[in-house]
């Protein structure tokens, strides 16, 4: 596989941009075991932020937080401060404006039982979008910058839950983008699609980058190579690492681990 | 030939294979004749039905009223009052058992309120319908003064279907995978907004199923409704709720035991009806179920 050196990092125009999410000391309990602890990191805005790191590292818990869906785990107990756009999300009276904001896709595609069309005309809907034309336009645009348009667009009325895991993946990237989302959140897409359908979903999130914030979990370290501006090593609920994620992959790190892991020495 | 033979060689019986796998016939066809057994009853029942009182069905006999201290004549009231009865029943318990099963479902969080609930209904279903009949007779024919009517007969039903329905519809609604509503929160949407757009839609078609299984239970029910509301024989027929009313079961208890020199054939009769009216539910029922399966959206 080549990876064009243009797709890496380019920090410059990451240094020059504001912060859109800033963790101060997050730690997160399930009951008596501690997932992570002692988090502190910065988003800033228009960069595809990295999280690498094995499995148990606390990767997804931390997602959780971030649009408060660890208010619906009542054994999740959440600690620190979390500053969305200047604003701690715990002090969030609206957390479903809070939530819509947010686009999230997971590692299995979640189709909705709801037709293409409705899968991707949900979130206008409950905007109180009902006009028809409108939505056509809504769903044929994300639809189109999912990747997904050319496939679908004869059949929108279709189960979007009958889709292949590759087109539900790229469904569920459109649904989060008829959000008009701030900040994507996304948790290890490509572990149930195909790699040819990864490459267009990589290619879609670097155009994605111009618009909105993208956090990319992954387990797989040379996405986060071709993908992220700065990547975060994530091991055993601590943050070990953050850097350009040109550093880190050219060995300027602080912890020895974070090479360890990146050259497939553990994890 | 010769390779049949070293097959043969290799899997050749043992003493104590041959009694395991007789061993195993053995329980497999004792277990059938179990299972076979159910069948009896149900085709003792329907043809003793069909072969006494097949006679009586015309629908002279569903559609005119009893005479002669209800030794001739038809069963309209009684059936009607059936429908009276079940109609107001499910009118009651539907919108109770379906948001009660809601909110277990979709809101309850796990706390001792919802663990009282939860024991609420189990023991709920395991009252004895006498007792629920008592029950009826105390709350709403004497203390909410509905009299013996058909609005107490019908709310002592629902009382005592609510689990049935609450159950069914739990089910239904917790057979929508959690993806769908983790999903449908990420993106904003509130419960309600999930429930009634996904949630809701996927299940209807269960609760439906519930609701259908409720009738059928409550159109044979006799001790509830005979202290509540449904009556030994009146001439007229119910023009409200409070009115009191024949019922099939009721009837078909009367004309078993209570009156004199009844024809053989008539309770046989008010039985086949009863029993074919359940039977039908049971059918949409099953037919709804199946036609659940086919629509299969993940």
């Amino acid at each position: 596989m080549v990876t064009l050196v243009e797709d890496i990092a380019n920090p410059e125009s990451a240094e020059a941009s504001s912060v859109k999410l800033q963790v101060r000391n997050l730690a997160i309990r399930y009951g008596s075991t501690t997932a992570i602890s002692g988090i502190n990191l910065e988003v800033r805005e228009n960069e595809i932020f990295g999280i690498i790191g094995p499995a148990n590292a606390g990767k997804t818990s931390f997602l959780k937080t971030l649009n408060r869906m660890n208010d619906f785990s009542s054994d999740m107990s959440v600690d620190g401060d979390i500053m969305f756009e200047g604003t701690n999300i715990r002090d969030v009276r609206n957390v479903y404006a809070l939530r819509n904001r947010i686009g999230v896709v997971f590692p299995l595609p979640v189709g909705l039982p709801l037709t293409i069309y409705e899968n991707v005309a949900f979130v206008p809907r409950l905007r109180g979008i009902s006009e028809k034309a409108e939505l056509d336009v809504i769903v044929e645009r994300c639809l189109t910058r999912s990747a997904l348009w050319d496939e679908v667009k004869d059949r929108l009325d279709s189960l979007g839950s009958l889709l292949s895991g590759g087109q539900q993946q790229r469904l569920t990237i459109a649904r989060a983008l008829s959000q008009e989302p701030e900040l994507l959140m996304l948790d290890e897409f490509s572990i149930a699609v195909d790699p040819v359908t990864t490459m267009r979903i990589e290619d879609v999130l670097k155009e994605l980058k111009q618009e909105m914030t993208i956090i990319l979990v992954t387990n797989l370290v040379q996405q986060a190579r071709r993908l992220a501006d700065r990547t975060a090593f994530f091991l055993e609920g601590q943050c070990v690492e953050i850097g350009t994620t040109e550093d880190l992959f050219t060995g300027k790190v602080k912890d020895s681990r974070t090479t360890d892991y990146i050259e497939g020495r553990f994890g | 030939m010769d390779n049949t033979n070293v097959v043969d060689n290799q899997f050749l019986e043992t003493k104590l294979n041959i009694s395991a796998k007789r061993t195993e016939t053995l329980f497999r066809i004792l277990f059938m004749i179990m299972a076979a057994l159910l069948i009896l009853p149900v085709l003792i029942i329907l043809t003793t039905l069909v072969v006494k009182g097949g006679s009586m069905l015309s629908w002279d006999f569903l559609f005119s009223d009893p005479v002669n201290g209800m030794t001739e004549g038809g069963i309209f009231p009684a059936l009607l009052g059936t429908v009276w009865l079940v109609g107001v029943a499910l009118i009651i318990s539907v919108p109770v058992g379906v948001a009660a099963a809601l909110y277990l479902s979709e809101y309850a969080p796990d706390n001792w309120f919802t663990r009282a609930i939860n024991l609420a209904i189990i023991n709920l279903a395991g009252v004895p319908s006498i007792v629920h009949a008592l029950f009826g007779v105390g709350a709403f024919v004497i203390f909410f003064g509905f009299g013996t009517s058909i609005l107490a007969a019908s709310m002592t039903l629902a009382v005592m279907t609510l689990p049935v329905v609450i159950v069914a519809t739990r089910e239904s609604l917790q057979a929508v995978p959690q993806a769908f509503r983790e999903a449908c929160w990420n993106m904003g949407a509130t419960r309600w907004q999930t429930i009634r757009r996904v949630i809701l839609p996927n299940s209807v078609s269960g609760i439906l199923t519930g609701v259908i299984l409720e009738v059928s239970r409550t159109t044979g029910e006799t001790a509830p409704i005979m202290f509540t509301g449904a009556a030994f024989f009146i001439p007229v027929l119910p023009e409200s709720v409070f009115d009191q009313t024949m019922a099939l079961s009721l009837h078909l208890f009367v004309v078993s035991t209570q009156v004199p020199h009844v024809p053989e054939a008539l309770p046989y009769g008010v039985a086949l009806v009863l029993i074919m009216m359940v039977l039908l539910m049971n059918s949409a029922s099953i037919a709804l179920r199946m036609h659940l399966r086919g629509k299969k959206k993940w």
